[in-house]
């Protein structure tokens, strides 16, 4: 097991098989009657890091649980690195065990341990031998910085705490795309900032990522482009400094004046 | 400000005591024995009275209780004049000669007698198995669980059922009876139920429509209509359908019954665990790329079934209890055993039925109370294991 320099635990995302990590072409998804995300394209491509903003209720999240077809859409292609989504089950298997998803409320299983969490899946869906996955599960955890707390359950650890066990958790499985959807909305302030170091640290070592998330100054630093959503579509995307600088639309220039005052 | 007031204090001071206060009484003990009873029997008025009463009525209880089982009981005879009022003896209690005579009818029921200790063998093997599965510090407890699952049931089948090959004869089920009835009745019925309660509240709450159809009208048709509908069904309606060659054995059809009836109550019990877990849990279980049956089995089942613990406790004592009435399609269970020997004309007297009433009451009760005591201890382990 490697707990030694921190060089050897950089993180190196495995390749894309393809050039576009990400690809939503004219996606549409309706909640009954409600139109939740009109018309969107959008292609991610490999090592970029996408920070999507908006108002509540604008489909940010809905978006990205549909690239992990947590959501599903109705209309519209959805191709995550070269597989389609579609209602078969396989290609869904084969696109959550290479895309990271780290949630706004964490979502980790109380009733096992922390090293539990991050074994699981390596274990069960990667056929991975316990040993090994406890090695890189220990490997993780140092890299987010909370390897003593290994034996303990989610309950006894603090929100910041629980977060970054949740993206542990999710680097076990090697992920080629990390999905955050808002990972910083339900934690008290002093503990944005540990848990957000822990995603540039991520973002410094190429991995593709999709934030959603309100923390402009984040956005400022990592993101290759943001991009702005409201009423379901895509208003405006443009690389941070012009996106904060000079917005294009109405509707981003009002939304920035509200959230940056 | 202190300082200031302080400073004001010295000056101002007119006079100093100078005897000291006398000792105040201790303070009324609230711990040990008469702290507690002060605490909690005796604290009120209304609650001095309502201890008086219950005082009252468990003594009054208790000393009736212990002149029938004990003072006025009859502890030896060989038929019904034991039991029966006479000059020297006035008022009769329990006629435990009559338990002592019946105690094997009400535990192996018609079982051959030069054949009953095969009886005895399943109940060592199925004693072991219990303890194996029961006691979370048993060694090996991966093969207690095949010992239990797969050895268990073959063996007593062989056992009960008979095996000519290996010189057993065979043994209708139409002899057995007692004890060995209740006890295999409520273990199959045990054992059965949790699955497939499982499997039915996964069915309810599937997307797929045939099955969820399919569960959603077994559940309902099965809680629809009352257990005895369910034995008549299997007892009666079936042999009109099936050909008399293949017609099941009539325990086994009021075995299945049993199982299906309880499998119905079970799915809602883990339907309701199912429903308290956050749709998070499965998000998470999702994103991570578990399938479905990976999904429940390690995440969604252990925490639903963990919070229904109280409830499928609840339902296995109600199963337990509803073994009884299997004697409704001629089958002798426990109770039916007691029943047919309290009219037994060799020991009837006026206190032979409240006798067997009693044995029979203390019988369920250690069982059902046993089930609910495990089932504390084991949720209060479960509590401690993750304190969150």
């Amino acid at each position: 097991m490697n707990t030694d320099g921190n060089n050897t635990h950089r993180i190196k995302p495995p390749q894309l098989s393809h050039d576009a990590a990400v690809e939503l072409i004219g996606v549409n998804k309706w909640f009954g009657e409600f139109h939740v995300l009109r018309d969107i394209n959008l292609k991610v491509m490999g090592c970029e890091r996408i920070v999507i903003c908006g108002p509540s209720g604008s489909g940010k999240s809905t978006m990205i649980r549909c690239i992990n077809r947590l959501e599903e859409h109705q209309q519209g292609r959805i191709i995550v690195d070269g597989i389609e989504l579609t209602s078969d089950l396989k290609k869904i298997d084969e696109v959550r065990r290479d895309v990271g998803m780290v949630f706004q409320h964490f979502n980790l299983f109380p009733h096992l341990t922390v090293l539990d969490n991050c074994t699981l899946a390596p274990i069960w869906v990667r056929k991975m031998p316990k040993q090994e996955a406890e090695d890189i599960a220990l490997h993780y955890l140092n890299r987010v910085k909370i390897p003593e707390q290994a034996n303990k359950y989610p309950g006894q650890l603090s929100g910041g705490q629980q977060q970054r066990v949740a993206i542990a958790r999710a680097l076990c499985m090697n992920p080629k795309i990390m999905l955050f959807d808002e990972p910083t909305s339900a934690l008290d302030p002093e503990m944005v900032k540990e848990v957000l170091d822990t995603i540039v640290a991520l973002a410094q070592d190429g991995m593709t990522m999709l934030v959603v998330t309100h923390e402009m100054g984040f956005a400022r630093e990592v993101a290759s482009r943001v991009v702005f959503m409201d009423m379901g579509q895509i208003v405006e995307v443009n690389v941070p400094h012009e996106f904060f600088a000079q917005p294009q639309h109405e509707r981003t220039k009002l939304f920035l004046g509200q959230i940056l005052r | 400000m202190t300082t200031m007031e302080g400073d004001r204090g010295i000056t101002d001071i007119k006079f100093v005591r100078a005897t000291a206060i006398e000792a105040r009484p201790a303070p009324v003990p609230m711990s040990g024995a008469r702290g507690w009873m002060r605490a909690n029997l005796l604290s009120t008025p209304f609650n001095i009275v309502l201890t008086i009463l219950i005082v009252l009525l468990l003594a009054w209880v208790a000393d009736e209780l212990a002149k029938f089982l004990i003072f006025n009981a009859v502890w030896s005879g060989t038929d019904r004049n034991a039991c029966l009022e006479s000059i020297q003896h006035r008022e009769i209690g329990a006629c435990w000669p009559f338990v002592w005579e019946r105690w094997s009818y009400f535990v192996y029921g018609s079982y051959p007698i030069p054949q009953r200790w095969r009886v005895d063998l399943f109940f060592v093997m199925l004693a072991v198995g219990v303890v194996w599965l029961l006691w979370l510090e048993a060694p090996r407890r991966d093969l207690g669980l095949i010992y239990s699952f797969i050895v268990l049931p073959v063996a007593s089948y062989i056992l009960l059922h008979g095996f000519e090959l290996i010189g057993m004869p065979m043994v209708d089920t139409v002899l057995w009876g007692g004890v060995l009835v209740t006890v295999v009745v409520a273990s199959v019925g045990i054992v059965l139920s949790l699955p497939l309660g499982i499997l039915l509240a996964l069915g309810r709450r599937s997307r797929m429509p045939t099955v969820k159809l399919f569960s959603v009208m077994f559940i309902e048709f099965v809680r629809g209509v009352p257990l005895i509908t369910v034995l008549f069904m299997a007892s009666v309606m079936l042999p009109l359908f099936v050909p008399e060659a293949l017609e099941p054995d009539k325990l086994l059809r009021a075995l299945i019954g049993i199982a299906l009836f309880a499998s119905a109550y079970m799915a809602e019990v883990v339907r309701a665990g199912l429903q308290a877990i956050p749709k998070g849990q499965f998000e998470g279980a999702m994103a991570v790329g578990l399938g479905y049956w990976q999904m429940m089995r390690l995440i969604i089942l252990p925490q639903a079934l963990k919070i229904t613990i109280p409830n499928i406790v609840n339902t296995y004592i109600g199963l337990f209890k509803d073994t009884t009435l299997v004697f409704i399609v001629g089958i002798f269970d426990f109770l039916r055993t007691v029943e047919v020997a309290r009219i037994d004309p060799k020991w009837a007297t006026p206190v032979t039925s409240t006798t067997g009433y009693v044995v029979a009451a203390v019988f369920y009760l250690v069982f059902c109370y046993g089930m609910s005591r495990y089932a504390r201890a084991m949720e209060a382990r479960l509590a401690k294991g993750d304190s969150r």
